[in-house]
């Protein structure tokens, strides 16, 4: 017998080995799912014996890039300068358009007694090491309990989400990354307002799974957080659609490019503090998700006070920031339509109404009013969205029905206190499609 | 690789296995090395994918540290015990359940202990092939146990596996004969 295990002695230990650890292995995956609280101290041991390391070498990188930066590279910074600042103007004027476009959603939003969700506070990390491994995409961070931070906490940069909080130590925090495997983010997509689930591939990839096949996902569509997954609030970017194609299971196959460079973290935000409050129209100047990602991050500098104020006033209107606008300022329209830019029966992208400066389509303004309108119920007359011109303000105002004058840029609250026809929410019967809700007037892309 | 000579029935009945016409030479390490490398090594491949992030795709460091030792000391208690320590480590840095990385390298290090007594595993050629096969018993004991235990999904891609084989290997030829340094002799 003792010859026996003289003999396979190696085996034997090899063998005893490997049990105890398929048995370690087994006592893990038992009962549907991992049991990290069980596992805790010994993942805790691994990370602690790691994380200074990386802690230090990062210390030693960004001290090293810093004074590389404030010192020695200082090249080209007064063009630099010069190009950031007519940056700034541009987006002044565009901080102008959005900010009303802002305010008008809010005021919708109160309409229909719609929820929002805000971000209250938010915690900025560094990254300091991964798990080193494709099977497994986490990154950890240098802050943990110690700086607030729970377990199922958002992380995000301001390109986008990044992934959750999957571990908590006392300084460090373990990611999940939203290109693993094993990870689930609730997504909508920005136009369509398809819904799905967005999920890892075992190569890092992210698809957004359980799209209906029969439905038409455009590649470059952005997505956005829909907040179903309780962790990221809705509206937060996520990237844009690269490939669209069939499934398994009626489902569509959608290949995501993520907003946030996933393989190149280096600061990133923990959502520790978020608040679920009914939308008020007067709360304007509260900031949003990407208000607070611009201001928190390192790289970004902070929002000069009084932007829309100078820009406004640059422009000629009436000094007041729109954030800080009265709403009895914003109501009033006074552009007039312009010529359609597109073929007869297309819907031109809408510009600024009060600068007269042509910026970007402002996405989602006229559709969010419909689909609000749709999702609510309420019967409400929408213009289209449409280039207008800051001049002749009473030239040509769209007729309602009964013949009053429909504000130009949508629907407005105050509006609707005066002509029930125009804004009033009132229940349907039967719920009808958004262009059944939705009335253009019989001239909108009349060119004048 | 050196020529090697038939297996000889000694009297007293032990095969004896030469390797290039020598007695096998067995190395130990110094504490320092024997802990600092393999953390150094678990450093290494957690923190280099931030700044290059193929790196953890294709390089796996504690394996071709796990393999390293395994043949240096030659003893398969030892290689599978090495393996085992480095394994576990690596999978406690990851969110998986510990234990998978586990087992793959403690029988990687089992085999290239018990290869190192019969291979001159001294030259970079031999090292090379030894590290290329050993990276695809890796692959390949990961693979099983994470679908067949753990129901992870795994999906096989033969290029990258080769890639990342022969990257492994190359990366192990240099990585050795740096390693080489601090072997001591018996």
């Amino acid at each position: 017998m003792e010859s026996v295990i003289g003999r396979y002695r190696n085996l034997i230990i090899l063998v005893g080995v490997l049990f105890l650890q398929v048995l370690g292995l087994a006592m893990q995956v038992k009962k549907n799912g991992m049991d990290e609280e069980k596992t805790r101290l010994i993942r805790i041991w691994a990370v602690g014996a790691v994380t200074p390391f990386e802690r230090g070498l990062v210390w030693v990188q960004s001290s090293t890039t810093s004074l590389w930066h404030n010192y020695f590279d200082l090249r080209g910074v007064r063009a630099e300068n010069r190009q950031l600042k007519e940056q700034i103007e541009h987006m002044r004027l565009e901080q102008v358009r959005l900010a009303e476009d802002a305010a008008q959603a809010r005021r919708l939003q109160t309409l229909l007694a719609f929820k929002e969700q805000f971000i209250s506070r938010t915690v900025a990390a560094q990254v300091i090491g991964s798990s080193g491994s494709d099977h497994s995409r986490i990154i950890y961070i240098d802050k943990g309990e110690n700086a607030g931070i729970q377990r199922d906490m958002a992380v995000m940069t301001a390109d986008g989400i990044v992934g959750k909080v999957l571990l908590v130590y006392p300084s460090v925090a373990q990611v999940l990354l939203i290109n693993d495997e094993s990870s689930g983010v609730g997504a909508l997509l920005e136009k369509t307002r398809l819904q799905g689930v967005l999920r890892g591939t075992a190569n890092g990839e992210v698809m957004l799974e359980r799209v209906m096949s029969d439905e038409q996902v455009p590649a470059g569509e952005t997505v956005l957080t829909s907040g179903g997954d309780q962790i990221f609030p809705k509206g937060l970017p996520i990237g844009t659609v690269t490939k669209v194609g069939s499934g398994k299971d009626l489902f569509l196959n959608i290949k995501i490019k993520t907003a946030a460079d996933l393989s190149q973290l280096e600061e990133v935000l923990v959502l520790v503090e978020k608040q679920e409050r009914q939308a008020t129209a007067d709360d304007a100047v509260r900031m949003r998700a990407s208000d607070i990602l611009a201001q928190r991050l390192p790289s970004v500098p902070d929002k000069p006070a009084g932007d829309a104020n100078s820009a406004a006033s640059a422009l000629g209107i009436n000094g007041q920031s729109t954030a800080a606008r009265p709403k009895a300022e914003i109501k009033q329209p006074t552009g007039t339509l312009a010529k359609p830019q597109g073929l007869p029966g297309m819907s031109p992208p809408a510009t600024t109404a009060k600068t007269g400066v042509t910026g970007s389509p402002a996405v989602g303004t006229a559709k969010s009013v419909k689909r609000l309108a749709s999702t609510s119920g309420a019967s409400i007359t929408v213009l289209p969205d449409q280039p207008i011109k800051p001049t002749d303000p009473d030239a040509t105002v769209p007729k309602t029905p009964n013949g009053s004058a429909v504000p130009k840029t949508g629907i407005e609250p105050e509006a609707s206190q005066t002509n029930p026809q125009i804004a009033q929410p009132k229940p349907v019967a039967r719920p009808t499609p958004p262009p059944a809700n939705v009335q253009p007037p019989a001239d909108e892309n009349k060119p004048q | 690789m050196s020529s090697r000579q038939p297996t000889r029935i000694s009297h007293n009945s032990v095969p004896i296995t030469y390797t290039s016409g020598e007695q096998v030479e067995v190395y130990r390490f110094s504490i320092p090395v024997t802990i600092g490398v393999p953390l150094l090594a678990l450093f290494a491949q957690a923190f280099v994918p931030l700044r290059f992030p193929r790196f953890a795709m294709y390089v796996d460091l504690p394996l071709l540290v796990t393999i390293f030792f395994a043949m240096a000391r030659r003893n398969p208690i030892s290689g599978l015990l090495t393996g085992a320590f480095i394994g576990l480590a690596q999978d406690m840095l990851g969110h998986n359940p510990i234990g998978i990385y586990g087992i793959a390298k403690t029988v990687v290090g089992y085999g290239a202990s018990s290869l190192g007594v019969k291979l001159d595993v001294e030259n970079a050629g031999a090292r090379f092939l030894v590290t290329l096969g050993f990276y695809f018993v890796h692959a390949a004991v990961y693979f099983t146990v994470s679908r067949g235990l753990v129901n992870m999904t795994q999906t096989w891609s033969w290029a990258h596996g080769i890639l990342a084989a022969l990257a492994n290997a190359f990366l192990g030829v240099v990585l050795y004969f740096v390693l080489d340094k601090f072997k001591q002799r018996t």
